[in-house]
């Protein structure tokens, strides 16, 4: 799989699969997207990357094993619920600013759930690709 | 306030020593110290609802703030709180006993993280007012309950393990098949929105067969005649501490749900009981206890018992009257201890004796008089002998089967709790009794820590047989409430309706 094409196009792919789900992470309260899609979108990037390069580059670019995203993406999700108890509301309530952009709890949970889905996805697919090679 | 933090909490604590114990993975100690302090902080948010429960009624929450029934409902009735609770007890126990079993492998590979996935799936199942989201709760058992089962195990397990997971994921496509039906007759999913929607004459004959899919659903979790092979197929190739958390809680699960769908979406109260739900109960006990005189293995004996022991509490349902359904209550907290125990217990004997196979075991009285004692307070309390709780738990119920008039039933239970008798004596004479085998293995010493969970859950046992008055109050309370659903309504809705 390793050929010129596959190497050169990822290189051009990966940033903008990136830009993407972040994109997708963003839009995502009001629209299509958030969290989930977002994060299986990014974890595509760095899949890519390992077909072109092999899992060792990607896993370096990562820097974090995968694995550990997911109890740190679960706690972020964890802390966006817990916000609302601080205000006397019932856990999960979407907390917003008075006025301005949309920069809520309802974002800082799907960033933990953007985290958690790209840690359990790499978590499995980099295990199958290194079984297979 | 209170209400959304208590009814949050139990949750919180699993979630969030699952997160503790995922981000301290690797170290041994670390490990041990979050697996247990993570089930103590459940172990008291569950004092603290119980207690507020019984307080000032039903509590509710909404999360998210979205009111139902368009929300998530966390509710608790004195029945989910009683439930809640010993969960906790147990996950303490459990967890004392697996940091102190010193299986520094299983404790790598994610042992305790996913030991409190498995307490929130349990918790959330007791917990929430929606059936889409008991399906969600199921799977998240579902799910943890396969780690743990085979990680615990090593690759041998991955057989039974597989059939394990079918089966229950079979048990899932009723339930989610149910779950369809019934949101196409009354449109939503909501608990006590269900109860009242339900309560048109139309809608219930409408929804007529989901009660029986539901049933089928719930009796393959519960390990229900005739769909309790995968039980004693899977339980016993488990690491003990798995086996026991299992034994002790998954099936309660299925009764949990069981009780809580048939008292409130389809009443059995209103119809007088259901005889086709007795017979099945009874079945269950005869099959169970007969099959576990068979077996020369101990959790093998055991696991055939929690079937037959599942047949008792949905007797109690099945005869739907106040008095049978407070039994089937004392019944589910009195098993759940006792059940947990023998499996600890079981897990003892194998590291005395060097084996579970009855016919590889001898005279571990002689050479271990506490393990004795240790085994005989559940055992007895299992079969029913009076003062431990299983007496008070057996007799209750048999008070309400007569009352039912429901001549059969008591015979089977009476005659099942002579074959149990049996069974524990079996256990007894071979394992504790009789000559020591001649390759007897020097006695290792066992862990402390281990020894102090089953010696805790062997005094509970004792104090509910003893104290038991109080615990049959919450009890008849607990099934006062069910068999009120407008209650429970009112709760969740508000004066709404």
């Amino acid at each position: 799989m390793t050929t010129l094409i596959v190497r050169t196009a990822t290189r051009y792919l990966m940033p903008l699969l990136l830009l993407f789900s972040l994109f997708l992470l963003w839009r995502g309260h009001h629209e299509p997207g958030g969290g989930f899609v977002g994060g299986l979108v990014a974890a595509t990037a760095f899949v890519l990357l390992a077909i072109a390069d092999g899992t060792s580059a990607a896993r370096r670019l990562l820097r974090i094993a995968p694995v550990r995203l997911v109890p740190v993406g679960l706690a972020t999700s964890l802390v966006a619920g817990l916000g609302a108890f601080v205000l006397g509301r019932p856990f999960l309530t979407g907390l917003w600013p008075e006025a301005g952009i949309a920069l809520g709890t309802p974002l800082l949970f799907d960033v933990g759930v953007y985290l958690t889905v790209v840690g359990v996805v790499l978590t499995i697919l980099f295990a199958l690709m290194e079984e297979g090679s | 306030m209170t209400n959304d933090l208590l009814l949050v909490a139990p949750l919180l604590a699993a979630l969030g020593s699952a997160i503790a114990g995922a981000l301290a993975a690797g170290r041994a100690t670390a490990q041990r110290v979050i697996g247990v302090a993570g089930a103590g902080a459940l172990l008291t948010s569950a004092v603290a609802l119980v207690v507020h429960v019984h307080a000032t009624g039903i509590a509710t929450t909404q999360l998210g703030n979205w009111p139902a029934p368009f929300g998530i409902t966390l509710v608790a009735d004195l029945f989910s709180a009683l439930m809640v609770l010993v969960t906790g007890v147990v996950a303490l126990c459990v967890a004392v006993y697996a940091a102190s079993e010193n299986d520094a492998r299983a404790l790598g590979a994610g042992f305790f993280p996913f030991f409190h996935v498995l307490l929130m799936g349990v918790c959330g199942a007791f917990l929430t007012g929606d059936l889409f989201n008991l399906y969600v709760w199921f799977e998240v058992m579902l799910l943890a309950s396969f780690v743990l089962l085979t990680a615990t195990a090593g690759p041998s397990a991955l057989r039974s393990g597989l059939a394990y997971v079918s089966l229950n994921l079979l048990a899932s496509a009723f339930f989610l098949v149910g779950v369809a039906v019934l949101y196409g007759v009354a449109g939503t999913l909501n608990l006590a929105d269900l109860a009242v929607k339900l309560g048109q004459p139309e809608a219930r004959e409408a929804a007529r067969p989901v009660a029986a899919l539901l049933l089928v659903a719930f009796g393959i979790k519960a390990g229900l005649f005739p769909v309790f092979f995968w039980l004693p197929a899977s339980y016993p190739t488990a690491g003990v501490a798995v086996s026991a958390l299992f034994a002790g809680l998954l099936t309660k699960v299925g009764v949990y749900a069981l009780i809580r769908v048939f008292t409130l979406l389809f009443p059995l109260q209103d119809a007088g009981g259901s005889v086709a739900l007795v017979a099945v109960a009874s079945a269950t006990m005869i099959c169970g206890v007969l099959a576990a005189a068979s077996q020369a293995h101990v959790r093998r004996i055991l696991s055939f018992h929690i079937v037959s022991q599942i047949g008792y509490m949905v007797l109690g349902l099945a005869l739907a009257t106040p008095l049978a359904l407070a039994s089937a209550i004392f019944y589910v907290l009195h098993h759940i201890v006792t059940k947990t125990n023998l499996f600890l217990v079981g897990g003892l004997i194998r590291r005395a004796g060097g084996s579970e196979a009855l016919g590889e075991l001898g005279a571990l009285a002689v050479r271990r008089t506490g393990l004795a004692v240790l085994f005989a307070v559940p055992a007895l309390s299992l079969a029913g002998v009076p003062p431990l709780s299983g007496f008070f738990a057996k007799l209750q119920l048999l008070r309400a089967g007569l009352d039912a008039e429901a001549f059969v039933a008591v015979f089977i239970a009476v005659a099942v709790g002579l074959l149990t008798l049996f069974s524990m004596a079996k256990i007894w004479i071979e394992a504790f009794w009789g000559e020591a085998p001649e390759n007897a293995a020097p006695d290792p010493t066992l862990p402390r820590g281990a020894v102090f969970a089953s010696a805790g859950l062997a005094l509970l046992t004792v104090a509910l047989g003893l104290g038991a008055e109080g615990l049959w109050q919450l009890a008849n309370e607990a099934a006062a409430t069910l068999l009120e659903p407008e209650r429970y309504v009112r709760a969740v809705l508000g004066a709404r309706s």
